[in-house]
């Protein structure tokens, strides 16, 4: 546990110094967005590293928060504050009345079926003109303030969603480790052997699925207030597809594999530059090498990678 | 609305519809033979046009054998991706298949778009594009080599799986992979067939469809959904049923997009997919199976 702690308060001042160590407007930039795709990564993560159940969809959680903020804020002219717990509530009851029929459905099935509701949502984004703006998005979102401060910077920005993020962070660590989270690892290795030690693991699971929707919902909402401009384009299958291999390539059921996994894919396409729109490529690719040679993921496979490659330089026999 | 009108969507929903079934069969053959869901049945219809279209405009082959040319490639591929990505996985528990086979949808997509570039392109008809004329309604000749294949492949199928060995041999490893192993058939080799004779299916659908709808690197995505749909509707049978749960769904879509609202077309497909899901997991015509719930 205080080995835990100590890691936590580390990462923590690690996030809180990175301003000062890259400077550059545009990095910051970058960086809220690792923020973001963190938050959503460790959503995702929870469902399926911790459950075991697959989401293909939450780029369409990650959208309904967004857009009911935006359209709070905007058309109905609510405050930012009280527009994003209020689309997280409305987003959470959303998952959790879904969740009962959509979670009785396994693998497979399951996939395709959240699939198909990320779809709807997208398509609902697109149509839905008067409400939404349709393909040419919603502007004029309003930022978020507070005692007198606007976050309308990238600075400021970062410190916004990085607080949210280490508060996203610390909740899951705990989830991760309470009594909630040994209950979903024992839904996930299985179901069966579960539900016989006690574990109501139906509600268990459309508990989780609730709460990653929750958490993707209020990510989309600072998404929408850091950027001020959202269009149906950020919230389609791809994106839901770039969410499930940070988790994959991170660590599933890992909390900081999640962030591995998130700034590692939001800060290749910058290095990538020349590639193009060819990173699909590579997300791929990335995705069929992790599962095949590193199923743990980097937070699992760099150390034992590291003991193996130690080993065989004393010429010992490494074990896998 | 008249009459006309209706005959006419159903006309056109149908020749939709039998490209569905026939990659929901091509979804359902490896379900059966494997139990993956393979996510890159779609690029198999993708690849279908496409290589057409290079074997027509830079082999300067003509049709009759730039059809079959492009099946054989498509299908290699397929082997490929059965060899290299399918079989040495070490941990085929369904989300690591699911996660792989999205994996691989994605490169031979991204592949595609290298090859191919980003613009859509046109095939040309089989034979012309004179409409005919059916009731008050109208239809291309193009649909009526739809539905003919469709037909036809759906013939070879019944005769492959009922009358010769190794479709029996298939059909058992659909029924019980062990029990197949213990009499004696190679459940590995059954494996990789299922995978060429639906990357084979999948790429014809995608040749006889490219020149009504045109065909680009992203067709498979959407072409691959609503093929799993039909497959869904018909309780993942590999005959009959999901010829029909394809009609039913072009049908459908035909309907909803000339009744409704075009923008909602693609929306049918998937509150369909969904419905089925919750209500009748096991398929229209289905009976009650625990096997997926």
């Amino acid at each position: 546990m205080k080995r835990d702690l100590l890691l936590f308060i580390g990462f923590s001042l690690l996030v809180l110094l990175a301003p000062q160590l890259f400077s550059g407007g545009y990095l910051m930039n970058v960086l809220v967005f690792v923020g973001i795709n963190t938050m959503l990564s460790i959503a995702l993560n929870l469902l399926l590293g911790y459950a075991g159940q697959i989401s293909l969809g939450h780029a369409g959680f990650f959208g309904l928060g967004a857009y009911l903020s935006g359209i709070l804020t905007t058309t109905y002219a609510l405050d930012p504050w009280f527009a994003m717990p209020l689309a997280a509530a409305v987003v959470g009851g959303m998952a959790f009345l879904i969740g009962f029929p959509i979670l009785k459905l396994k693998g497979h099935y399951l996939a395709m079926a959240t699939l198909g509701l990320g779809i709807i949502i997208y398509i609902v984004f697109n149509e839905t003109v008067e409400l939404t703006g349709g393909p040419s998005g919603l502007s004029g979102i309003p930022n978020l303030k507070i005692a007198g401060i606007t976050f309308d910077s990238d600075v400021k920005n970062y410190y916004l969603i990085w607080t949210a993020t280490l508060l996203v962070m610390i909740f899951s660590l705990n989830l991760a480790g309470s009594r909630v989270g040994r209950a979903l690892r024992a839904v996930h290795d299985s179901e069966v052997a579960a539900r016989v030690l006690g574990v109501n693991s139906r509600i268990l699971k459309v508990q989780i699925f609730a709460l990653s929707a929750v958490i993707s919902s209020l990510a989309g909402s600072l998404y929408a207030h850091t950027m001020t401009f959202i269009s149906p384009a950020s919230f389609g299958f791809n994106f839901s597809i770039e969410l499930l291999t940070m988790v994959v390539i991170g660590g599933l059921g890992s909390i900081y594999g999640s962030f591995l996994g998130a700034a590692l894919l939001t800060l290749l396409p910058e290095f990538l530059r020349g590639a193009n729109d060819y990173d699909i490529i590579i997300y791929g690719g990335l995705l069929m090498v992790m599962v095949m040679y590193m199923p743990g993921g980097l937070v699992r496979g760099i150390p034992s990678l590291y003991r193996y490659l130690v080993k065989s330089k004393k010429g010992e026999p490494g074990h896998a | 609305m008249q009459f006309d009108q209706l005959l006419q969507y159903t006309l056109s929903g149908l020749s939709t519809g039998a490209i569905y079934a026939l990659i929901g069969i091509g979804f359902s053959i490896i379900y059966n033979a494997t139990g993956i869901i393979n996510f890159a049945q779609g690029e198999f219809v993708m690849l279908g046009g496409l290589l057409t279209l290079s074997s027509l405009e830079l082999l300067k082959l003509p049709l009759w054998a730039a059809i079959p040319c492009s099946v054989a490639f498509s299908t290699v591929i397929g082997i490929l991706f059965e060899r290299l990505a399918i079989r040495p996985l070490k941990q085929p528990t369904p989300i690591n298949l699911v996660i792989i086979t999205i994996g691989g949808s994605i490169l031979i997509r991204g592949l595609a778009m290298l090859v191919w570039g980003k613009d859509t392109h046109a095939i040309p008809p089989f034979s012309g594009d004179t409409p005919i004329p059916v009731g008050g309604a109208t239809i291309l000749p193009q649909h009526l080599w739809i539905l003919a294949i469709t037909l036809i492949i759906i013939i070879i199928n019944k005769i492959y799986f009922y009358h010769t060995i190794s479709g029996k041999a298939m059909r058992a490893c659909a029924y019980n992979r062990r029990a197949a192993g213990l009499v004696g058939i190679d459940v590995r080799r059954m494996v990789l067939f299922s995978f060429i004779i639906s990357s084979a299916m999948g790429a014809v659908a995608g040749i006889i469809v490219a020149p009504l709808t045109m065909t680009a690197y992203d067709v498979g995505v959407m072409l691959g959904l609503k093929g799993f749909c039909a497959a869904i509707i018909g309780g993942m049978s590999s005959g009959i049923s999901t010829v029909i749960g394809g009609l039913i769904l072009g049908v459908l879509e035909s309907l909803g997009a000339g009744l409704i609202s075009s923008g909602y077309k693609d929306a049918i497909a998937f509150i369909i997919l969904l419905l089925i899901l919750f209500i009748r997991p096991q398929g229209l015509f289905g009976k009650a199976d625990s096997e997926r719930v």
